[in-house]
C-alpha cells in the first residue's frame, strides 16, 4: 500500500480517490436535489450558514479528490480538462450545477405543474403558475390581430398557398433548376403580392369575363405553335395587344364584359394584425431589402461619382437615424408631401420604411463581401472580356454573397426582430396585441405568460432562419 | 508593318508620382512569342497588364490588332476577348467547376451555344491534360493544374494573342514543367504570346525575342540567340549572371 496523501491525489490511489471523489460529489449534488425538488433539508441540524455553504465544500473536496492527471480513464481527464481544472474552476463548475438544479423547479412548476389552461375566463386560473387560458383564449387575436373571425380562412388559405408554391424549389427538376432564381425573385413575390392584395384584404374587385380576355387565351394558345424564335416577342405583344384593341376600339361597350364577380370583403389593414402581420411585414421588408441594399452596395463602388456619392449618401442617412423616427415619419410626415388624392396605405408606408432602412444595412454587409474579394478575381473576368454587369452577375456577386450569408442572416434576424416597432404606428403585429391584450379589464395582471409566449414564438422564427442559413452556408461551400 | 499586331508607341506610367513605364517602344509581330524578363519591380507585369487594359497608360498609344485602347468600353471589352491572360495567381473562379469555368466568357461574351462552348472548353481542356479533372473545383485542383486550367479558359476565347503574366511564379518546381509543357504546345501551334517570366529554358525554347526591362524602361530587345549569346548592356550581363 502507497502513502495516502489527501493534499496531492495521484494515480497511485486512483480507486481510492475516484470512489471517495465521486461519492462526495455525488453527496453534494444530492443534497441540492433534495433541497430543490423535495424541500428537504439533509443537513438542518448544522447552523445556517454552514448547512447553506455545505454541498459546495464537499463538492469542492470531491472534485479535488478526482483531479487526478493522466489517469487513463478517457472520460475522468475530459472532465478535469474542460471543468476541473483547477480549485476556481471546480466552485464555478458547482455553483452552475447547482444554479440549474436549483431552478429547475420553480420555472416547472410555473409553466407546468401550478399551470392552468383549461376554462375560458379568468376566474379558471386559480394556481400559482402561468394561465395559459389567457394565450388560449386570445390566440386568435395573437395570430390574426383584430381580422374578422369568419374572414380567417382567407390568411390561412394564403400562408398555406403560398408556403406550397415557396416549397416549390426543393421538387423542381433539373430541367426547371436554372428558372428557380427568377422564380424566387420575380414571380414568387409577385404571386404573394396578389395573394395579400386579392384575399387577405379583399374589396370590391371585379373579375371580368370579357371577349377581350377569352381572345387573349385564345392569342395564348396559339402561341404555342409560333416559331421558337418569334415566340418571346410573341408572348410579349400579342396577347395584350389583342386584348386592348378588342376591349377599347373594336367592340362597342355593352359587349365587352359578360359578368362580373364581387369580391371578398374588405378588411382595411388596420385590423390586420398579430403573427400574420408580423409574417407579412417581414416577408416582403426581406423581399424589397435584399435588391435594393445589393443595389446600393454596388453604387457605393461605382467609379461614377453621382451613383458614387448618392448611395453614400442614402446609405448614411438612413443608418444614421432610428427606426422608429422613420416609422412616425413615414405614418404621420410623409401623407403630407402627397398630393391630395393621392393615397398610399399605412401598411405600404410602413413596409416601404423598414426596407429601405434595413436596406442601407444589408449594403453595407454586402459592401463587405465585395470587399473581401480579391482583385484577382476582377482582373480575371476583365480579361475574359466580361463588362461589369457581366463580371458582377457571374462572378463576384456569387462569390460575394456566399461570404456575407452569416452577415446577411443577422441583418434579417435583427429585421424580423424590429416588426414589433409598428406598433408605434398603431399596427399590431403579435407584440402590438400583447399589448392590447394586457390592458383589457378583464385580463389584466397576465403579462408575464404573454411575453413567454412572444419570445417562444420569435425564438422558433429566428432560429428556423438561423438553421436555414447555416444551411445555406453549407450548401454553397466551396473550398477556395 | 501588316504583320503587326500590337504596336506599342512612346507609353508613359505613373502609379502616383512613381514613374512605372518610361518611354515604352515595342511592337510585336504575328506568331511572334516574346519573353519579357527583367527584376522584380521593373514594370514587366504592368507593361502587359496595359496591353490589355488592364491598367490604364497615361501617354501614348497602344494599337491591339487595329484598334487603339482608349476610355470607350465596348471597344475595350472586345478587344480583351481577343487577348487572353494568364495570371500568376491564377485567379480562376472558385465557385464554378472547371468546366464552367471554361464555358462562362465563351457563353455569355460570345453569345456561343451551351452545347459548343462544353465541347471547346473539353478540346482545351484535352490539349492541357486535365479533361478528366472537368467536372471538379479550383480549390480541389494542384497549383499546376490550375494554371493549366487557366490558360485552358483563356483559350476558350480563342484568343489572337495571349500574355502571361509569371505563369510559373507561384508553383512547386515540379509543377513548373506541367504548365511549361502546355505553354510550349501552345507555342508551337503558332499562338503569338507576350510571356513575362523568369524561366530562362523556356524563353531559349520558343522565344523569338527576349526583352529585358529595367527601372520602367525597356533596356535591351534582342532576337533569342543573340541575347543569351552576347548581351550589350552590362545591365543585363549582370541580370543573366544572377539569374542563369
Amino acid at each position: 500500500m502507497n502513502n495516502i496523501n489527501f493534499l496531492k491525489p495521484d494515480k497511485s490511489n486512483l480507486n481510492l480517490f475516484l470512489i471517495l471523489g465521486l461519492s462526495l460529489v455525488f453527496i453534494s449534488i444530492f443534497d441540492v436535489f433534495l433541497s430543490s425538488f423535495f424541500k428537504i433539508n439533509a443537513t438542518g441540524f448544522l447552523p445556517t450558514s454552514i448547512s447553506f455553504l455545505l454541498p459546495l465544500i464537499i463538492g469542492f473536496i470531491g472534485l479535488h479528490f478526482i483531479r487526478i492527471e493522466y489517469s487513463g480513464i478517457r472520460r475522468l481527464d475530459e472532465i478535469n480538462k474542460n471543468f476541473n481544472n483547477n480549485n476556481f474552476n471546480a466552485v464555478l463548475s458547482l455553483l452552475i450545477i447547482f444554479i440549474i438544479i436549483k431552478s429547475i423547479p420553480p420555472v416547472l412548476s410555473w409553466t407546468v405543474i401550478d399551470a392552468n389552461i383549461s376554462g375560458n375566463s379568468k376566474e379558471a386560473c386559480t394556481g400559482d403558475g402561468a394561465c395559459w387560458t389567457y394565450i388560449k383564449v386570445w390566440l386568435r387575436r395573437f395570430i390574426y390581430g383584430l381580422y374578422p373571425n369568419e374572414e380567417q380562412w382567407r390568411i390561412n388559405l394564403s400562408f398555406i398557398s403560398l408556403l406550397a408554391l415557396g416549397s416549390v424549389g426543393y421538387f423542381a427538376t433539373e430541367k426547371f433548376k436554372k428558372y428557380l432564381t427568377l422564380y424566387y425573385v420575380v414571380i414568387y413575390p409577385i404571386i404573394a403580392f396578389l395573394f395579400i392584395f386579392f384575399f387577405i384584404s379583399g374589396g370590391p374587385v371585379f373579375f371580368d369575363f370579357s371577349y377581350g380576355i377569352i381572345a387573349s387565351v385564345v392569342a395564348i394558345i396559339i402561341g404555342f405553335f409560333v416559331p421558337n424564335k418569334f415566340k418571346l416577342y410573341y408572348f410579349c405583344f400579342v396577347p395584350l395587344a389583342v386584348y386592348l384593341s378588342l376591349n377599347l376600339f373594336i367592340l362597342p361597350e355593352e359587349y365587352v364584359e359578360l359578368g362580373k364577380l364581387e369580391g371578398l370583403n374588405w378588411v382595411e389593414t388596420g385590423a390586420w394584425g398579430g403573427l400574420a402581420l408580423t409574417f407579412i411585414v417581414s416577408f416582403f421588408c426581406l423581399i424589397f431589402c435584399f435588391p435594393v441594399g445589393m443595389a446600393l452596395a454596388l453604387g457605393r463602388r461605382s467609379e461614377l461619382p453621382f451613383i458614387k456619392y448618392t448611395s453614400v449618401v442614402f446609405i448614411e442617412f438612413w443608418r444614421g437615424v432610428p427606426l422608429i423616427t422613420v416609422l412616425f415619419m413615414s405614418s404621420v410626415m410623409f401623407p403630407m408631401f402627397l398630393p391630395e388624392d393621392f393615397f398610399l396605405d399605412k401598411l405600404v408606408r410602413v413596409i416601404i420604411a423598414i426596407s429601405l432602412f434595413e436596406a442601407a444595412y444589408v449594403a453595407e454587409v454586402i459592401r463587405g463581401g465585395l470587399q473581401a474579394l480579391p482583385r484577382g478575381q476582377y482582373d480575371a473576368a476583365k480579361s475574359l472580356g466580361m463588362g461589369y454587369w457581366k463580371m458582377h452577375i457571374f462572378v463576384i456577386l456569387p462569390q460575394a454573397l456566399k461570404l456575407v450569408i452569416p452577415g446577411i442572416a443577422n441583418t434579417f434576424l435583427a429585421l424580423v426582430k424590429d416588426t414589433p416597432l409598428i406598433l408605434v404606428v398603431g399596427l399590431l403585429e403579435i407584440a402590438g396585441m400583447l399589448q392590447m391584450a394586457k390592458t383589457n379589464p378583464k385580463w389584466l395582471g397576465y403579462s408575464m405568460e404573454g411575453y413567454v409566449f412572444a419570445a417562444v414564438v420569435f425564438w422558433i422564427i429566428c432560429y428556423a432562419m438561423s438553421k436555414y442559413s447555416y444551411n445555406l452556408e453549407e450548401k454553397y461551400k466551396t473550398e477556395r | 508593318m501588316s504583320d503587326t499586331i500590337i504596336q506599342i508607341k512612346d507609353v508613359n506610367k505613373w502609379f502616383g508620382d512613381f514613374q512605372v513605364l518610361k518611354d515604352i517602344n515595342l511592337n510585336v509581330e504575328k506568331n511572334k512569342k516574346i519573353v519579357v524578363c527583367g527584376p522584380s519591380g521593373s514594370g514587366k507585369s504592368t507593361l502587359i497588364r496595359c496591353i490589355n487594359r488592364l491598367e490604364e497608360h497615361q501617354q501614348g498609344s497602344i494599337i491591339v490588332d487595329g484598334n487603339e485602347l482608349t476610355e470607350d468600353t465596348k471597344n475595350i471589352e472586345q478587344i480583351r476577348a481577343e487577348v487572353g491572360m494568364v495570371f500568376q495567381q491564377f485567379n480562376l473562379f472558385p465557385h464554378l467547376s472547371i468546366l464552367d469555368n471554361c464555358t462562362l466568357a465563351p457563353v455569355w461574351v460570345k453569345k456561343m451555344p451551351k452545347k459548343d462552348a462544353e465541347d471547346l472548353a473539353m478540346k482545351h481542356l484535352e490539349k492541357v491534360q486535365i479533361a478528366d479533372q472537368a467536372h471538379k473545383f479550383p480549390g480541389q485542383l494542384s497549383g499546376g493544374q490550375q494554371q493549366r486550367c487557366a490558360i485552358a479558359r483563356a483559350l476558350c476565347m480563342e484568343p489572337k494573342i495571349m500574355l502571361f503574366d509569371e505563369p510559373t511564379s507561384a508553383l512547386d518546381p515540379e509543377m513548373i514543367k506541367e504548365v511549361l509543357d502546355a505553354m510550349v504546345n501552345l507555342a508551337k501551334a503558332g499562338m503569338t504570346m507576350i510571356v513575362v517570366t523568369h524561366e530562362m529554358g523556356f524563353a531559349k525554347e520558343v522565344a523569338d525575342e527576349v526583352i529585358f526591362m529595367d527601372e520602367g524602361m525597356i533596356v535591351e530587345k534582342a532576337a533569342t540567340n543573340e541575347f543569351f549569346a552576347n548581351p550589350k548592356s552590362d545591365r543585363t550581363k549582370l541580370f543573366l549572371s544572377q539569374i542563369l
